[in-house]
């Protein structure tokens, strides 16, 4: 018994195992199906980009962190998991100093600038693929079939619309699994559906958002294609529904933290997304739609303050 | 058996093996007692013996003041040595009666049986408790009498004992129902005929099977006692969530339970309520289970009030290792200890030793605004936008987002990724918002 002064703090005395880390990793987990299917349908360009998303995202942090002398918190792996986002959310023919300058955005002023993980407003690598359309906006819809022979191509949404590209259709088959153009994480509804599963076995998200998102978006296709049900699961398999549903729109300091609050911000983006799609002017619209919402989530947060436990009459 | 709960709440790991099995043993008794004039929420007692006094076992050695107050009793036969401010769990010092054991357990002549419930009144059972010192044995040591008076036009009809014992490592009250279930259920009932009302539950975790099982076998034939199983999941036996499990009321905020139409005691509580009457003597000891990491053999012990902590250690086996925190209570919602003297008192549920390990709190990061302290909040907060208010000191808004509700059980905090300390910071909200209220009523 030598000790005799001992630790003394406010209860309670234990935390659970869970960590910032290990959601991240797990979030990063999550998108390796993405990934591959990624490298599988675009080649290996697909995985260099992939890394100098992540290499410029981790970096940036560190730097930007040394510079406002703050503790360095790469460990946490949220820049990782910010820097194979903004991979996966450009075409594989984008040159890979474009989706350095995406990371360096998206971690110094979308990320750092506001006071690290938790306090980013908006989806940091949403933010910059905005950056990067409005920069770049040849390069960043010079979409390619999959394939080794990069032939150019439009994507199914563009072909839906019909403005801006004429062609023919994928199969619903080739749209699952993700055998079409589009950006690198964004084509395989199969592997994003794998990951997301695993998130929610996980616990890391819940559902409510992914789902209410996407089943929002095939109710308003219907609504606004006169009610055609053929073109529903194209609207749903099409563009970067699944991975913003999923991996974007579920990140956590820019959605709701209520469950109230998730469903209305998840409804808010389906109606959105397909407002665009049908009536705005671009073949897509779901990252405009989670920055707008984003934007939103404070005042939705405000307003679904959940109902307190007792707000209840006494017995008489 | 159909498994009831609430909503919210989170999952520790139970930690409760390394005494479940094992049998309540007495302590041997302890050459000095130091006896804290207020072991109670309420007014501290004045003590009504002096220095060089002979005192017996149950001989009452304090008085109360007021109405939310309870006398204290003494646990050994001996002569009174000291009358002093001390330590006590409380963290603060409060004036104590330090004896002598003589070793004789000279039993005092005031204690005698009081007679079968029958012959009781529903006063008489309401004045033996507050006479014989009983207080919440869970912890919050509110004097029982004072539970018992409740109003007429409150229309309470049910009495639940709090059997769930869900803070982590503590098997003191699954022990008392496994061995004694019958001083339980004698307590329930004579809690039931002190409010005359015809419904009593038995709330209990389903991690206690085996307890489940004796309290039913106790309560068999038993008019109106029902022994429910719930779900093992902290907190729920904190009161509201109690009694939203077992009977779908809600507490309203604000409100105590007997606004619900409900009274709720500890087992233990019942136990010795049960004692009390059945062989008249008073709250002089009680269940502690000592455990945790730290301590070579892990024990439930009847200990004496006012056995010093470092008596009780010693007696498991002292320490393993360099232990780094001594907790009175569980580790979600007991009270961090500076060292070991300080004695064992009415509330005292367990003495945790946790390890240098255990003990090790990590540092806290950004919220990441995952929303788990949201989701496990039973009573539906905002732990991580109080917290923020609560941090940068606007109390108003942390006010206006409910702070005064707080139960203060911390699953916010232990299920934080970030390890932010969520239930710490609201907790001084807490106090600073009653602060100003009453200054604001004092002008």
């Amino acid at each position: 018994m030598e000790n005799t002064r001992f630790l003394v703090s406010s209860s309670p005395h234990i935390r659970s195992g869970e960590s910032t880390q290990r959601i991240m990793m797990d979030v990063a987990i999550a998108l390796l199906p993405a990934l591959i299917s990624g490298v599988w349908f675009f080649g290996l360009k697909a995985l260099w980009l992939t890394v100098v998303g992540v290499a410029f995202a981790v970096a940036t942090e560190v730097v930007m962190q040394k510079i406002m002398k703050r503790p360095v918190t790469v460990k946490d792996f949220s820049a990782v998991v910010t820097g194979i986002l903004i991979a996966f959310n450009v075409p594989v023919t984008l040159p890979w100093w474009m989706v350095a300058i995406g990371s360096i955005f998206a971690i110094a002023i979308v990320k750092q600038a506001f006071g690290g993980v938790g306090y980013n407003f908006v989806n940091p690598a949403l933010a910059a693929r905005a950056v990067l359309l409005a920069s770049w906006p040849v390069d960043m819809t010079a979409w390619v079939q999959p394939g080794a022979d990069a032939i150019s191509t439009a994507t199914p949404l563009a072909i839906l619309k019909g403005t801006e590209a004429t062609g023919v259709l994928p199969s619903l088959w080739s749209m699952f699994v993700g055998n079409i153009g589009g950006s690198i994480g964004e084509t395989s509804a199969l592997a994003l559906l794998i990951g997301g599963l695993y998130l929610i076995y996980r616990k890391v998200i819940s559902p409510r958002i992914p789902v209410t998102y996407i089943a929002t978006v095939g109710i308003f296709a219907f609504i606004f294609s006169g009610f055609d049900l053929a073109i529903v699961p194209y609207h749903i398999f099409a563009g970067g529904l699944f991975l913003g549903a999923i991996f974007m729109a579920t990140d956590y300091s820019s959605s709701p933290m209520t469950a109230k609050g998730q469903i209305i911000f998840a409804v808010g983006l389906g109606l959105m997304t397909s407002i665009i799609r049908f009536f705005g002017g671009y073949p897509e619209g779901v990252s405009y739609s989670i920055l707008l919402m984003n934007v939103v989530t404070p005042l939705i947060d405000r307003f679904t303050m959940p109902r307190k436990f007792g707000e209840v009459k006494a017995r008489a | 058996m159909k498994k009831l709960t609430f909503k919210g709440g989170t999952h520790p790991p139970h930690s409760k093996k390394a005494t479940q099995n094992i049998a309540i043993a007495k302590a041997e008794p302890p050459k000095v007692v130091v006896i804290p004039m207020q072991q109670h929420i309420g007014a501290p007692c004045d003590p009504i013996v002096n220095v060089g006094d002979e005192v017996k076992v149950g001989q009452k050695i304090g008085e109360a003041k007021g109405f939310v107050s309870v006398p204290v009793h003494s646990s050994v036969s001996g002569k009174v040595v000291a009358i002093e401010p001390r330590m006590y769990t409380g963290g603060t010092k409060v004036t104590c009666v330090v004896i002598e054991n003589d070793m004789q357990d000279t039993i005092h002549e005031s204690v005698s049986t009081k007679g079968s419930l029958e012959s009781l009144s529903s006063d008489d059972i309401k004045n033996i408790i507050k006479e014989s010192g009983i207080v919440g044995m869970g912890g919050a040591t509110f004097p029982t009498h004072v539970k018992l008076a409740v109003p007429p036009e409150k229309n309470v009809d049910t009495v639940i004992l709090n059997g769930a014992e869900c803070e982590p490592y503590l098997t003191a009250d699954h022990r008392l129902m496994l061995e004694s279930p019958e001083d339980v259920v004698f307590g329930l009932q004579a809690l039931m005929k002190a409010l005359n009302v015809k419904k009593g539950y038995i709330g209990i975790e389903d991690n206690k099977m085996d307890a489940i099982d004796a309290m039913l076998k106790a309560a068999e034939g038993k008019e109106g006692v029902e022994v429910v199983a719930l779900h093992a999941k902290y907190p729920q036996g904190a009161e509201k969530q109690l009694i939203y499990a077992c009977t779908n009321r809600e507490v309203p905020s604000g409100g105590l339970p007997a606004d619900a139409g409900v009274v709720v005691n500890n087992v233990g509580t019942a136990a010795a309520v049960g004692k009390a009457i059945k062989t008249g003597m008073p709250l002089v000891e009680r269940i502690v289970t000592i455990t945790g990491e730290g301590i070579n053999n892990p024990k439930n012990l009847l200990v004496k009030i006012g056995t010093s902590f470092k008596e009780v250690v010693e007696k498991c086996g002292g320490f393993k290792g360099n232990p780094q925190k001594i907790i009175a209570g569980g580790p979600m919602m007991g009270i961090a200890q500076f060292n070991l003297d300080v004695p064992v008192v009415k509330g005292t549920s367990g003495i945790l030793v946790l390890s240098e390990q255990e003990a090790r709190l990590p540092e806290a990061s950004n919220c990441i605004r995952c929303g788990k302290c949201v989701e496990v909040c039973p009573i539906n907060l905002m732990p991580a936008s109080l917290s923020t208010n609560a941090m940068q000191e606007r109390f108003e808004q942390a006010e206006a987002l409910n702070a005064i509700d707080c139960i203060e059980c911390g699953s916010c905090s232990f299920v934080c990724p970030a390890k932010r300390p969520l239930v710490e910071s609201i907790r001084l909200a807490k106090r600073e918002i009653l602060a100003r209220r009453r200054k604001a009523q004092a002008k």
